[in-house]
């Protein structure tokens, strides 16, 4: 995998109200949300917003109710123009995209799956996930192998002629996501796209969409509003608060260096030794050391190792990546990466910095 | 001597109202009594009138009386009345032939053709046997009754008039539904249009076209019944969830493609709800435009008015009556149909 970047966001704002140009002023002299709301009546959406996001992976923005993580998602594909700043895509800048462009970066570079699903409820489920090839004019007879295949890849084999409202909303919104893969771009642009649906029925949409990335390797911007989400599936994770980025970076490395008390608070009450992976708390080194209790990979996640080594804090590990030795563990670092920093253990708290 | 003599004179204006004597103009029914029996006309406050045009002619000849103001406006649609003719004339003949051909082909055709015919097309749009059968004892009826030419005329009105109110209605609809300044342009002269009384309509244009015109009750029609399939056009459109425009929008929809396939099928629902009340509306006009001529069972009731024929009157409504059930059966079975297929 490259590190190339695909999409870049170079300081984005934008301001909702009569008189964006006036109030984005104030904002670039550094007002905040609710003073320019309070004493201009606008609404800030986005703050100064620098992002990369890189090509073939999945970036994920979080952010409470609020924080403009709809608004950000949708100047990807230029549902909302901004009032500032830049997107690129693929080196291009859609902002000075013509309709005509525009509409071809919509149906062949970008797809976008909804939260609330957003299927044509005339048409039928194989219609719905024809929809991208439908809008360039080809009929049903050419595009439904291509439909019947991401159907079927999605778990939804045999219900082509039923239409949306008779399926259930796990169903439906595979059907979303076989509409967002049948248009075969390569940037998949999810808001909450799994925040409607009961907590089984998303973890299984959450592994469908791991084993998709294992596959396709697209670039996903995936938004949702639960950190457990977010580092289950993030390579990059973006955290937005009143519209502009607290932190960004590999999850990882935020959960174990919080940024701000506003991240502490969000962080402290997520079952750590299930997130945390063994690389992450690990001492780089190549050197043995001492006395070795076994071998342990390097992506292996906390709560496996604490698992094998009966919570004896005594143990230290030899990590492997391919075979080779990365570094070693000491469980008593293990266990004191456990503890967040700063020690709240208050599921209130993240509101409240919030 | 006139209750508001005292403003002129008070504000000096006796020289603008002319001499002070009331000359030229009739006078008023009150004046000529009080004159006849030589009494003056005392005004206690109690009875002071209101400062209408006419009370206040009395106290000044400058001011007009209120049937000038009427007399006015006659003369001023009058005046416009020709060129308007020039321009409304040619547009609206379509309208005379499309009402004069299919009255002719409605009653051309023999009865054993159209009531098959109607009972296939309600076949066609309701799907339903129940209402083929509704049809066809309805019009068994009223031929049975020797009420067919008029029941077969006043069908042949409401097609015309509600397909043109579709065919004009639905597109001013979309265009109201697409821009707020039109929609707040178009809402006072809906409302205007369907709170008129309906004879009001009619008097205007008896000036603008001669009474032998069909299309004289066809205008008066369609401008009562267009504004239900306007206004829920419009509506409807409106009403399309706002998530699957978005949809359509972020897989690359055109404009077109998104009115054609996603919001006027998505709407269909409410515009079929509006050509139902057009077609109503339609039906409840199309009586009252016997008045002016519009041939139809309306000439039945108006017969039963007019001479006191209270067999006609009631036999003649009852057809309108079966002729509505129809009419509105039929299009609700549509709209279920649509409904069923989209939810
Ligand atoms: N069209 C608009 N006009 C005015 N304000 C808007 C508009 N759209 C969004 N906002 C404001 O911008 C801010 C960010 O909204 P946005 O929908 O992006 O939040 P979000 O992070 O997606 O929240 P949620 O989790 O509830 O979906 C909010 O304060 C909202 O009120
Ligand atoms: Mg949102």
């Amino acid at each position: 995998m490259s590190d190339e970047i695909k999409i870049k966001i170079r300081n984005l704002y934008k301001i909702f109200g009569d008189k964006p140009q006036m109030a984005l002023a104030y904002v670039r002299n550094g007002m905040g949300k609710t003073e320019l709301l309070a004493e201009h009546n606008h609404v800030l959406g986005l703050n100064n917003i620098n992002v990369d996001m890189p090509a073939g992976k999945t970036t994920v923005i979080m952010g409470l109710s609020g924080s403009g993580k709809s608004t950000l998602i949708r100047h990807l594909n230029r549902l909302i123009d901004p009032s500032a700043g830049e997107v690129l895509v693929n080196g291009d800048d859609i902002l000075s995209y013509n309709d005509k462009q525009l509409r071809d970066l919509r149906q062949h570079h970008m797809s976008m799956v909804f939260q609330k699903f957003a299927l044509f409820p005339h048409r039928t489920v194989l219609e719905n996930a024809g929809l991208a090839p439908s809008i360039e004019g080809m009929g049903k007879g050419k595009y439904q192998k291509d439909a019947r295949k991401w159907l079927a890849r999605v778990g939804l084999e045999g219900q082509d002629d039923q239409y949306p409202h008779q399926l259930s909303g796990g169903m439906q919104q595979r059907v979303g996501i076989a509409r967002a893969l049948t248009s075969n771009s390569d940037i998949m642009l999810m808001d909450e796209a799994f925040s409607a649906l009961d907590p089984l029925i998303r973890t299984d949409m959450q592994n469908l969409l791991i084993e998709l990335q294992a596959e396709l390797a697209k670039t996903v911007v995936f938004i949702t509003h639960d950190l457990d989400e977010s580092l289950k599936l993030a390579d990059h994770l973006v955290i937005l608060k009143d519209g502009f980025v607290v932190q960004q970076g590999e999850p990882q490395h935020i959960l174990l260096n919080p940024a701000d008390p506003y991240i502490e608070a969000f962080v402290s009450d997520i079952n750590r030794a299930r997130v945390l992976r063994v690389r992450s708390v690990m001492r780089q080194t190549t050197e043995a050391m001492g006395e070795i209790s076994g071998e342990v990979d390097h992506d292996a996640n906390l709560e496996s190792l604490i698992e094998r080594s009966g919570g004896d804090t005594t143990n230290r590990y030899r990590v492997m990546k391919g075979g080779q030795q990365v570094g070693i563990l000491e469980m008593t670092d293990l266990v004191r990466s456990l503890v967040p920093r700063g020690g709240s253990s208050d599921p209130d708290a993240a509101r409240r910095a919030g | 001597m006139a209750t508001y003599d005292f403003i002129f004179d008070g504000l000096g204006l006796r020289d603008w109202c002319g001499d002070g004597e009331k000359s030229g103009g009739p006078m008023s029914m009150a004046d000529l009594l009080g004159e006849t029996s030589g009494q003056k006309v005392e005004v206690s406050a109690w009875d002071t009138p209101f400062p209408s045009l006419d009370n206040l002619h009395d106290a000044c000849n400058a001011i007009p009386q209120s049937r000038d103001l009427t007399s006015g406006l006659e003369r001023g649609f009058l005046d416009i009345k020709d060129s308007l003719k020039i321009v409304v004339d040619p547009l609206t003949q379509p309208l005379s032939w499309a009402l004069n051909e299919m009255l002719w082909v409605m009653q051309a055709l023999p009865w054993w053709i159209m009531i098959p015919l109607l009972m296939l097309i309600a076949y066609a749009v309701g799907r339903s046997m129940k209402l083929v059968a509704l049809v066809a004892v309805c019009f068994g009826f009223l031929a049975f009754v020797d009420y067919y030419d008029y029941t077969m005329q006043t069908l042949a009105i409401i097609f015309v008039c509600a397909f043109i109110c579709v065919l004009f209605g639905v597109p001013i609809g979309i265009a109201m539904s697409r821009s707020d300044r039109v929609q707040r342009m178009m809402i006072p002269i809906l409302d205007m249009l369907q709170t008129l009384p309906p004879f009001v309509y009619l008097i205007p244009l008896i000036f603008l076209f001669s009474v032998t015109e069909p299309k004289l009750y066809g205008i008066a029609i369609i401008l009562y019944a267009i504004v239900p399939v306007i206004r829920l056009t419009d509506l409807g459109i409106r009403l399309v969830d706002r998530d699957v425009i978005e949809a359509a929008d972020a897989f690359g929809m055109t404009k077109r493609q998104k009115l054609f396939g996603v919001q006027i099928p998505l709407a269909l629902p409410n515009i079929m709800a509006g050509v139902n009340q057009t077609i109503m509306m339609s039906l409840a006009m199309v009586v009252i435009a016997s008045l002016v001529s519009a041939p139809g069972l309306g000439v039945l009731v108006l017969r039963g008015i007019r001479s006191l024929e209270l067999g006609v009157g009631l036999l003649s409504g009852l057809g309108i009556v079966l002729l509505a059930i129809i009419l509105d059966r039929v299009t609700k079975a549509a709209l279920a149909r649509i409904n069923a297929s989209q939810k």
